[in-house]
């Protein structure tokens, strides 16, 4: 991986302008390709039309209807009012929960991300390979290799169970380092930040310049490391028990369990809650879309 | 180099020695923030599994009392290579990731392939909507597809039912893999297929537009020059695709509560957080973490190498 260098992010206007260009005609050859495409648009999104009906059924309706189409009661809303209500309005708990980690987390992480990816790339010194070996030799390591070793010591220390457990270690982004060290190197030009030193700027100034040419990348670092954070199931299940703690991943699935097939009521409560907890990052992939493609690109292209 | 060209022309340098250099410390300082929390939660941890995993906890003989702890050297790395229920659980995993990886790497690829050709419409609105499934948190995903298998609820089994079919079982003894090589292909392909495609997008067209005018179907460009160009995205995706096989949890987790076919030893990693949370054997648990760490970097790695070699990478 380490071989491998950034390509510059694709500018979205000049794919449109090149895709209007294109002559839109009749192609004979694109009916498999698009026959192709249809099928698997039916197959990725069914499911969610699927959830997205029956977050409008009453419980009755959820098994008593055909799953893929509209019951004629349409109860979405007393089934969100049920689920913003449900046991003094946990849900709405876990999700503020889970946008306390993914934000802050996220936030944070880039942030030392961005710094730690700064100085491996824009300095020469010693031990720089040895620590980039290191950051990347940790993105083979499974993260839930870690958790129950942090567990043990997150006790040993009293923190377990505690907001600090789960962001704590939601800091830490190998990946993100890797990244920000590929968009430094390749967007942030040494004679900008020559440029700076000889007008006086200090370090820490150099590097807030450097900082502004990487928003796109730590736009990209960002949102990974918030959706890392936001789908994180295994690391809260390990550290909380207290379920005023919880992000929605874990409070969901612990309701599933305690119904286990036996309540009906809380079925229609988890599938309303999954809907919901769906909402913030579809919300955010569609708005953040262009900055999403051009990052993924560094690193995956041969350089 | 020209790093070293930035760190020569610094002011500092040229003024008189002084015995703190800040310009020396810069790099570390800024490294500092995100060593230490690296250190404390990610290098630490993996050193204290170790550490854990060579001791064991006994009870005196009637198992009252507070159990004593006792260094118990290699003894539990010893037990867990003869321990069948781990053996079964990385067996379970790797036939799941020999079947289920390349089908989904596949099915990104073609599907990246096609978005990326010439021939296809619509681009944005299915690049879209084969990105929804990686927006829904994986344990989400999989209550979802937990209940588009629940006989009870299931408008896929009532259906085929319904058509005269017999009653698909997703939840038996063999199907059950499967059922969860479907969640894991719905919710990871777009993502894979996303990486792919900004692979791709960022070959200059020149490479392969001198052959298309040769008259080279799209086909043998996308064979000959794209996939090729693209090797690298498809070893990154298929090494995270390792990492994620090995580390399988949370689907079979959550099916486990409506499958009677899914023990607390079914993936190595329920495994592990069963011996520790379900039984409190923290040391055994720790001892099944490093192995199954071992296991994994020892793939990924040697993964890597093999590629690299072949495709030169």
């Amino acid at each position: 991986m380490s071989q491998q260098t950034a390509s510059v992010p694709i500018p979205t206007a000049q794919e449109l302008v090149t895709a209007r260009q294109r002559p839109r005609r009749f192609n004979l050859e694109s009916i498999p390709a698009m026959a192709l495409l249809v099928l698997f648009t039916i197959y990725f999104l069914v499911p969610y039309f699927w959830l997205i009906v029956s977050s409008t059924k009453n419980a009755g309706d959820l098994f008593g209807t055909f799953g893929f189409w509209f019951a004629p009661n349409f109860n979405l809303f007393s089934n969100l009012q049920q689920l913003f209500t449900y046991q003094d309005g946990v849900f709405v708990r876990w999700l503020l929960n889970t946008l306390l980690y993914a934000g802050v987390g996220a936030a944070v992480g880039t942030w030392l991300s961005s710094m730690a990816g700064y100085a491996l790339a824009k300095y020469v010194f010693r031990g720089r390979d040895l620590l980039f070996s290191l950051v990347l030799g940790a993105l083979l390591i499974p993260t839930t290799a870690l958790a129950l070793p942090l567990y043990l010591m997150f006790s040993a220390v009293g923190l377990t169970n505690t907001y600090w457990a789960v962001l704590l270690p939601s800091l830490v982004s190998p990946f993100g380092v890797y990244l920000s060290r590929i968009f430094a190197a390749a967007g942030v030009p040494d004679e900008l930040l020559e440029a700076a030193r000889v007008d006086g700027a200090n370090e820490f100034r150099t590097y807030t310049i450097a900082l502004h040419l990487m928003i796109p990348a730590l736009v990209t670092i960002f949102l990974f490391q918030f959706v890392t954070i936001w789908n994180n199931y295994f690391l809260p299940l390990v550290m909380l028990s207290d379920e005023k703690l919880f992000p929605v991943t874990v409070g969901l699935e612990t309701w599933n369990v305690t119904t286990a097939g036996s309540s009906k009521f809380l079925y229609g409560l988890i599938i309303t809650g999954a809907l919901i907890s769906t909402i913030p990052l579809l919300a955010g992939c569609v708005v953040l879309q262009r900055f999403w493609r051009g990052g993924l690109g560094a690193g995956s292209v041969k350089g | 180099m020209a790093l070293e060209s930035v760190t020569s022309l610094s002011p500092s340098v040229g003024k008189s020695p002084r015995f703190w250099r800040p310009r020396k410390l810069t790099p570390y300082l800024f490294f500092l923030p995100f060593g230490l929390v690296f250190l404390l939660f990610f290098i630490v941890p993996i050193f204290y599994a170790i550490y854990e995993s060579l001791f064991r906890s006994q009870r005196s003989g009637l198992g009252l009392g507070a159990p004593t702890v006792n260094f118990n050297g290699l003894s539990n790395y010893l037990q867990v290579i003869h321990d069948p229920d781990f053996f079964a659980g990385v067996g379970r995993v790797l036939l799941f990731g020999i079947v289920q990886v390349p089908i989904m790497l596949g099915l990104a690829l073609l599907l990246a392939l096609l978005l990326d050709s010439t021939v296809v419409r619509f681009k944005p609105f299915f690049r879209l909507a084969f990105f929804i499934p990686y927006a829904i948190p994986g344990i989400i995903a999989a209550l979802l597809w937990d209940y588009l298998y629940d006989p009870g609820l299931s408008p896929i089994v009532k259906g085929v039912s319904a058509l005269g079919l017999g009653t698909p079982d997703f939840l038996g003894a063999n199907a059950v893999l499967w059922s969860i090589a479907n969640i894991v292909t719905w919710a990871w392909t777009g993502y894979n297929m996303l990486i792919i495609f900004a692979a791709l997008q960022a070959i200059p067209t020149e490479l392969y537009e001198s052959a298309r005018l040769d008259g080279a179907s799209g086909w043998r460009i996308a064979w000959y020059i794209k996939i090729p160009l693209v090797a690298p995205a498809l070893i990154l995706t298929c090494i995270f695709s390792i990492i994620g096989t090995l580390q399988l949890f949370n689907e079979p987790q959550v099916l486990s509560v409506i499958s009677n076919n899914i023990s607390t030893s079914y993936t190595p990693n329920q495994y592990a957080y069963y011996t520790a949370f379900g039984n409190n054997n923290y040391y055994y648990g720790a001892t099944i973490a490093v192995v199954l760490a071992l296991v994994t970097c020892v793939l990924s790695f040697g993964f890597l190498r093999v590629t690299r070699r072949q495709a030169g990478v």
